[in-house]
């Protein structure tokens, strides 16, 4: 056998075994948190408050806290997310402005999500008073997910091909009416993907929201966006470090991962749903 | 010219940054006729179709000097509302691209764009812009499906109902059947005929034999010169300059 084809056999194992493993530790993962949370999981459990120093009852007002901070944060992102990349391929012109920018957005992308919740305290819930709420953890997590966003965003607004925007402009539209009626919904599903990577990072997001929106223990829902809420990424902190019974609790912390990961697939599922129906439009 | 002249072009430079592509244009395009523009690639035609509806505007660092008169305005004055022009200058484009929306919408695009809302209005000039591109009596039990699953002879047929559909004066047609079979270019050149009684057609070609076919008028551009402008028996019978009859009798291009 010539050496060229011994490389070519090396090169696709490592990358099958690479694939595999990849696999492997997300099976591994799965696992492991459905064989210890499952016999948590009940209808109580999904439904019901905690009670007894949260040892025992149910997860419910963290499931809505979760469900409430990462839709709201959706709502703050996705139209400053949209806006900001229109304005970037559509109308900003190439140049030293433009790139400053575009490292501003690249880099907040990599910025700690503790950094986002410290600005958040600072910010929202000092400066201007929101306090620990759910509008100061909306608006934080809005923030986080901002570079996400934005790079879907562009990415599916320059991959609409540039002959549906000559043949809407040649029919005598404006630039704005072509990228509202043309751009933006051949865009959708690409955005969709977006909001699909960001709704999963904010969901399971916990430093941004521990000093912004997240209480300790509330036994009721809010009723406001100015009051907190209890958030499941912070419940199984909360039970695994700094419960009144941490071993007792064990069961509840896998029960409650195992709703959070099973939240988050939820609503990918949904989003994928809304995307391959605008697809199928097309 | 015994015709009556719709667009006058007068000196016409035209340059991307540094680099200038057209030349000292001359010529007038004559109400309801076709006329032809050819030469060999890269000799400037689709630039020059670009500027009669100033869809060069899109691209940045472009500069034209001269002036291009449709119906006695010169349309690069400061002021012309290109949006206006546009609605008045059709555009057909190389390679067929409807929207990636319903039969129906394509066409009503330009309608809506106009905010006009009339429902009955609407329905009416699509069918009566189907029927002139030649497309009604394929797609009618259709029209609400989507345009991407029409054929290409077919998707290009709507394009052209849909620049019509708004009433434009001037029809531009950039290379309109080259991504097309024998078949549906047969169609599309039986459709510019018919399409002649109502609109000014310009159209550029690489196909020599299309335009001796379909056009009134040809104009033989090269390398950003217009060599030769004249009816097209003319230019295709008795050239007056060397470089035109050298490209039709396939000597070079």
């Amino acid at each position: 056998m010539d050496i060229k084809k011994i490389k070519e056999n090396i090169v696709f194992w490592v990358i099958k075994s690479a694939a595999f493993l990849n696999l492997l530790a997300l099976t591994i993962f799965l696992f492991f948190l459905v064989k210890n949370g499952i016999s948590a999981i009940s209808w109580k459990f999904l439904v019901l408050p905690p009670r007894d120093m949260m040892t025992k009852g149910g997860i419910m007002p963290c499931i809505v806290g979760t469900l409430v901070l990462s839709l709201g944060s959706i709502i703050v992102s996705l139209p400053l997310g949209v806006g900001a990349a229109i304005y970037l391929c559509e109308y900003a012109k190439q140049g030293k402005m433009l790139r400053i920018i575009r490292l501003g957005i690249n880099n907040l992308a990599g910025v700690p999500s503790i950094v986002f919740g410290l600005f958040g305290l600072a910010f929202f819930a000092t400066y201007l008073h929101f306090k620990v709420s759910i509008l100061t953890g909306i608006l934080t997590l809005g923030l986080l997910s901002l570079p996400v966003i934005i790079g879907t965003s562009e990415e599916a607004i320059r991959s609409v091909p540039d002959t549906y925007k000559e043949a809407s402009i040649a029919l005598g539209a404006t630039k704005w009416q072509t990228i509202y009626k043309i751009i933006l919904p051949s865009a959708i599903p690409g955005i969709m993907t977006g909001v699909i990577l960001s709704i999963s990072r904010v969901a399971g997001e916990t430093a941004a929201i521990m000093y912004t929106a997240a209480v300790f223990y509330s036994p009721h829902l809010p009723t406001s966006i100015f009051q907190p809420v209890m958030a499941l990424p912070y419940h199984i902190y909360v039970l695994a470090t700094a419960g009144t019974n941490i071993d007792k609790t064990r069961p509840l912390q896998y029960g409650t991962a195992l709703v959070l990961v099973g939240l988050i697939f939820l609503m990918n599922f949904i989003a994928i749903m809304i995307r391959s129906k605008k697809q199928a439009k097309n | 010219m015994e015709h009556k002249k719709k667009i006058q072009v007068k000196d016409l430079d035209f340059f991307y940054g540094e680099n200038q592509v057209l030349y000292n244009i001359n010529l007038d395009i004559p109400e309801k006729k076709v006329t032809a523009l050819i030469g060999p690639s890269g000799c400037g035609k689709s630039t020059f179709l670009r500027c009669l509806n100033r869809m060069n505007d899109l691209i940045p660092g472009i500069k034209v000097r001269g002036k291009i008169i449709l119906d006695g305005q010169d349309i690069y004055d400061t002021g012309v509302d290109v949006v206006k022009l546009r609605s008045k200058v059709g555009m057909v484009f190389q390679k067929p691209n409807p929207f990636p929306k319903s039969i129906f919408e394509n066409v009503a695009y330009g309608f809506r764009i106009k905010g006009i809302k009339d429902k009955d209005f609407i329905d009416e000039r699509v069918k009566t812009s189907l029927r002139m591109a030649g497309l009604w009596e394929e797609v009618h039990d259709r029209l609400s499906s989507s345009a991407l699953g029409l054929s290409g002879g077919q998707q290009q047929r709507l394009c052209i109902a849909r620049a019509v559909a708004v009433e434009p004066e001037v029809l531009l047609m950039d290379e309109p059947a080259s991504a097309l079979d024998p078949i549906a270019t047969k169609k599309i050149e039986e459709l510019i005929y018919e399409l002649k009684k109502e609109f000014t057609i310009v159209i550029v070609t690489h196909n020599m034999q299309q335009a001796a076919r379909v056009a009134d008028y040809t104009a033989f551009f090269l390398m950003g010169k217009l060599i030769e402008f004249d009816k097209t028996e003319n230019i295709f019978t008795s050239p007056r300059k060397k470089e035109t009859e050298d490209y039709i009798t396939g000597r070079f291009g």
